[in-house]
């Protein structure tokens, strides 16, 4: 009882970290069901035929060939803008310094459906309501994400000592040579946490989306519409995907900075 | 620090420049094009052309007949921030205080299921809250459900769908505030004879009020313009404001309404952040 008492707000921790993972279980084990009848939200029996062949369903491999497409381009985009500006705020000095910050946290402070909503206004009052598709749904990732990508970079470089960068200009390196060689693999992590950030973002993204996609169709609007149908179960062998590459990409890049810390 | 080494001069503004161009164009504009489309008259329409007569009274029209799904939004929101923060703060805590060198698995492991699609884990909610499933069962048979009682198609169901899918948005500001405190702090509170509770509501709570501030706010502003939870997790009783707007926009047509519905809803959230952050004293967060 003692023990129990000790630890008690680390099992209660625990527990809800437990409970984050439940819809997690039920989407790995869905991924392996067979459903026999029409209720897709019932375990039947065993299968591996979702995992032989994920494609199976119409139109699940070529949304999510577009999801994938949009969300690279699109952290690409947002990325490079989103590191570049948050070195402007960081190091550089100008007028409207505030103006830029409170630009950058609006849309964060925006509802989707909002972001979703004025683009859409925008694109028809400018004539474009014809034209909805791939690029209009990558105009509104960048511009969801680079917020995103500014903050996470921006706090990464504020929370830098410049004594490296000290160091090399005293050793004689050019204001280049110090940026390639120091500056950037220190802020390096900020901008791929930040490129993963945005990846997911993009990719997870419906509500926007939907708004301004006309006939294109993203892997989130393909589950949304099977919803009223009944989801075929290798949706769920792609959620299983997406879990374990992203774990296995997080857990990498975690022991990368451990060895680092160790050598 | 990094003050020391701020440089002036017209390479910032370069560097600046694509970013702010592109949510100038992409985030202000439309925001402007919105507030405008919401004035339009409404009896046109996409085909046929709007006209701007500035209608304000879309704006009285949308109050009166949508009050039901922005109460339900603001509703379903406000209770999903606060079990958010009751599960997210014990978590934050957990791991700011108890979890030791586990402290970065953890922290990995917070948001790890949210890697997978927003939509697939909702739809699961759905499966783990069926009519039949193991929660709704034990309910019943612990006579806290009825024989005939549901959890699907309820507003339960769509607030527990909600608090779900944001906790993460509570967990890390939350863990980032409490990582900060003095540990020494606690301890004082504790050599000055507070029990464990006094220490924690004079001390802890406190100083971690920063994070519950960006907490909630990252947590109530997503939560209120989120429609998926009420769509796949609710019936059409719980319908909320973004089921709305997206069905004036994509089905009706509709667009002064909608955009009238959605200048609303972007204006009373930022009244409530307003109000909320200036009696909280944390403007400095903004």
């Amino acid at each position: 009882m003692r023990w129990v008492k000790e630890r008690l707000v680390l099992i209660l921790g625990l527990l809800v970290l437990v409970y984050t993972f439940v819809p997690i279980f039920v989407v790995v084990a869905m991924s392996f069901n067979n459903p026999g009848g029409r209720n897709v939200y019932k375990f039947g029996s065993f299968t591996m035929d979702n995992w032989k062949d994920p494609c199976a369903p119409d139109d699940l491999c070529s949304t999510l060939a577009t999801s994938i497409q949009i969300s690279l381009l699109a952290t690409l985009v947002a990325t490079v803008l989103g590191t570049l500006a948050a070195f402007a705020l960081v190091r550089h000095d100008f007028a409207g310094r505030s103006a830029s910050n409170l630009l950058i946290f609006l849309p964060m402070a925006a509802p989707e459906i909002v972001l979703g909503s004025s683009l859409l206004a925008l694109f028809v009052a400018s004539g474009f309501a014809g034209q909805l598709g791939f690029w209009t749904i990558l105009i509104a990732h960048v511009m969801f994400c680079l917020s995103f990508v500014v903050v996470t970079v921006r706090a990464r470089l504020a929370g830098m000592d410049d004594d490296l960068e000290q160091a090399a200009m005293d050793l004689y390196a050019t204001p280049m040579q110090t940026f390639w060689r120091v500056t950037f693999p220190l802020v390096l992590p900020g901008i791929l946490g930040a490129a993963l950030l945005s990846f997911s973002l993009s990719f997870d993204d419906f509500i926007v989306t939907n708004l301004n996609s006309g006939n294109t169709t993203t892997f989130p609007m393909y589950v949304y519409g099977q919803e009223r149908v009944g989801v075929p179960m290798q949706v769920n062998v792609v959620g299983t995907l997406m879990f374990v590459v992203s774990i296995a990409i997080v857990l990498g890049m975690e022991l990368r900075n451990r060895r680092r810390v160790a050598a | 620090m990094s003050e020391g080494v701020r440089r002036r001069g017209r390479i910032g503004y370069l560097l600046l420049l694509p970013a702010a161009a592109w949510l100038l164009l992409f985030f202000v504009v439309p925001f402007y094009s919105l507030v405008a489309t919401s004035l339009f008259d409404p009896s046109g329409s996409d085909f046929r052309g709007y006209e701007m007569d500035y209608a304000f009274g879309n704006y009285a029209d949308v109050v009166r007949d949508y009050a039901g799904p922005f109460g339900r939004s603001l509703l379903y929101g406000a209770l999903a921030t606060l079990f958010c923060l009751v599960l997210g703060y014990v978590l934050a805590y957990a791991i700011a205080f108890k979890s030791g060198r586990w402290k970065n698995l953890l922290l990995v492991l917070v948001i790890a299921p949210f890697f997978t699609s927003f939509l697939v884990r909702t739809l699961s909610w759905k499966l783990i809250l069926a009519d039949d499933g193991v929660v709704v069962n034990t309910l019943q048979a612990l006579q806290v459900l009825g024989d005939d009682g549901r959890l699907l198609a309820t507003p339960v169901a769509v607030v527990a769908g909600l608090t779900y899918n944001f906790l993460p948005f509570m967990v890390l500001p939350l863990y980032a505030s409490l990582d900060k405190i003095d540990h020494r702090l606690i301890e004082a509170s504790g050599d000055l004879y507070a029990n464990p509770f006094v220490g924690f509501f004079k001390v802890t709570w406190p100083l971690s009020l920063p994070g519950v501030v960006s907490g909630t706010l990252l947590t109530f502003i997503p939560a209120v313009g989120d429609y998926i939870n009420a769509q796949f997790l609710g019936s059409t009783n719980e319908r909320v404001i973004g089921n709305v707007i997206q069905s004036q926009f994509t089905d009706a047509n509709n667009y002064p309404v909608a955009s009238a519905l959605s200048v609303l809803l972007m204006v009373l959230i930022l009244a409530m952040v307003l109000v909320y952050v200036r009696r909280a004293g944390t403007e400095e967060l903004l």
